[in-house]
């Protein structure tokens, strides 16, 4: 992780402001170096394993590269600065849904391999679709950059964290987004629970109503009981 | 690193995403799981643009893109099990019931 702390002060936020005066240029000069490197191997990362991702043939080595995937995105996120994002990225992602997708693989008994029978014969089509969309996206994006007066115009102060300065501004201005996101995850859940829910027939379960209903008259019976006799 | 380099990141993450739904056309696990990278894909763009240009508003929505990407996922694999207890199979060449 110290390799993280480092690019994190020099290729962060903070980097974006240059001329500041306090950081010296050997030092910038390095950051920047030891960002673009761990960009690349990140980078070169993240595309391998989403390609994995997609032509492997058994689905848990797809869940496994899509967490790798994962990984190296919110590695990239540390690199951008958003350490908040990067973390919830692993927690999340990689802690529940990758989890999730893990889970239903192994559970579900499918032939997997006569799934992947229209594989070589879709690959023609699938690769030229995916060329154009990817070419015509590279071309739109590439050129892409902010203009330095946009950036120096918003550039928050370096004082207080990352996870500090997205919490002021979620609770504050996106206060109701946050709220339907909740909102969303709860129903998400409900949805789900309620989907999978089955009640087997014959299965003995708590009738509180009845429960709470008996009462002395119809729970207990006195009756006379002979001498030597039993009922 | 440069704006550029992220955004055409990004932008072949999602391609590999697409190509994914595509190629795997038979299998809805790994259809939903290259939904998962187009999301990334996008998480990753929304996070360039927040820290390049100086502005919180791009992580905050990627966190909500996080949010309801893993709603996503949760519904659409209780479905799959559900489906599965009922028909046996997750072809999606047999999941032809409503005829659309």
């Amino acid at each position: 992780m110290g390799a993280f702390a480092l690019i994190g002060r020099f290729g962060g936020f903070g980097s974006r402001d240059a001329g500041n005066g306090v950081r010296g240029g050997d030092f910038q000069e390095a950051g920047d170096m030891a960002e673009a490197v761990f960009f690349w191997i990140f980078a070169t990362i993240l595309v391998g394993s989403a390609i994995a991702v997609i032509v492997a043939r058994n689905p848990v080595h797809s869940v496994l590269f899509l967490i790798l995937a994962f990984v190296c995105a919110a590695g990239l996120f540390m690199l951008m600065g958003a350490e908040f994002l990067a973390m919830i990225l692993v927690v999340v992602y990689v802690g529940a849904v990758a989890v999730l997708f893990l889970f239903i693989v192994m559970l579900l008994d499918v032939d997997f391999a006569r799934m992947k029978q229209g594989f070589v014969q879709y690959l023609p089509v699938g690769l030229l679709f995916s060329f154009v969309v990817g070419a015509e996206l590279v071309w739109v994006v590439s050129g892409w950059a902010v203009s330095p007066k946009a950036a120096a115009a918003a550039t928050p102060s370096g004082t207080i964290s990352n996870t500090a300065a997205l919490g002021l501004v979620l609770y504050t201005r996106y206060f109701y987004f946050f709220q339907a996101a909740g909102m969303i995850l709860l129903t998400a859940m409900i949805g789900a629970i309620v989907i999978t829910l089955q009640h087997k027939a014959g299965v003995k379960r708590q009738d509180i109503g009845a429960q709470v209903a008996r009462t002395p008259e119809t729970a207990v019976e006195l009756r006379k009981v002979p001498s030597r006799v039993g009922i | 690193m440069d704006l550029s380099a992220y955004l055409t990141l990004a932008a072949i993450v999602f391609t590999i995403g697409i190509a994914g739904i595509i190629l795997n056309h038979k299998n809805i696990i790994i259809i939903l799981m290259s939904v998962e990278l187009i999301l990334l894909a996008v998480n990753i763009n929304l996070v360039a643009f927040s820290t390049f240009a100086g502005d919180l508003t791009g992580q905050a929505f990627a966190l909500f893109v996080l949010t309801v990407a893993a709603a996503e996922a949760a519904i659409g694999l209780a479905i799959l099990v559900a489906y599965y207890r009922n028909r046996g199979s997750i072809a999606v060449e047999d999941i032809n019931a409503l005829k659309g």
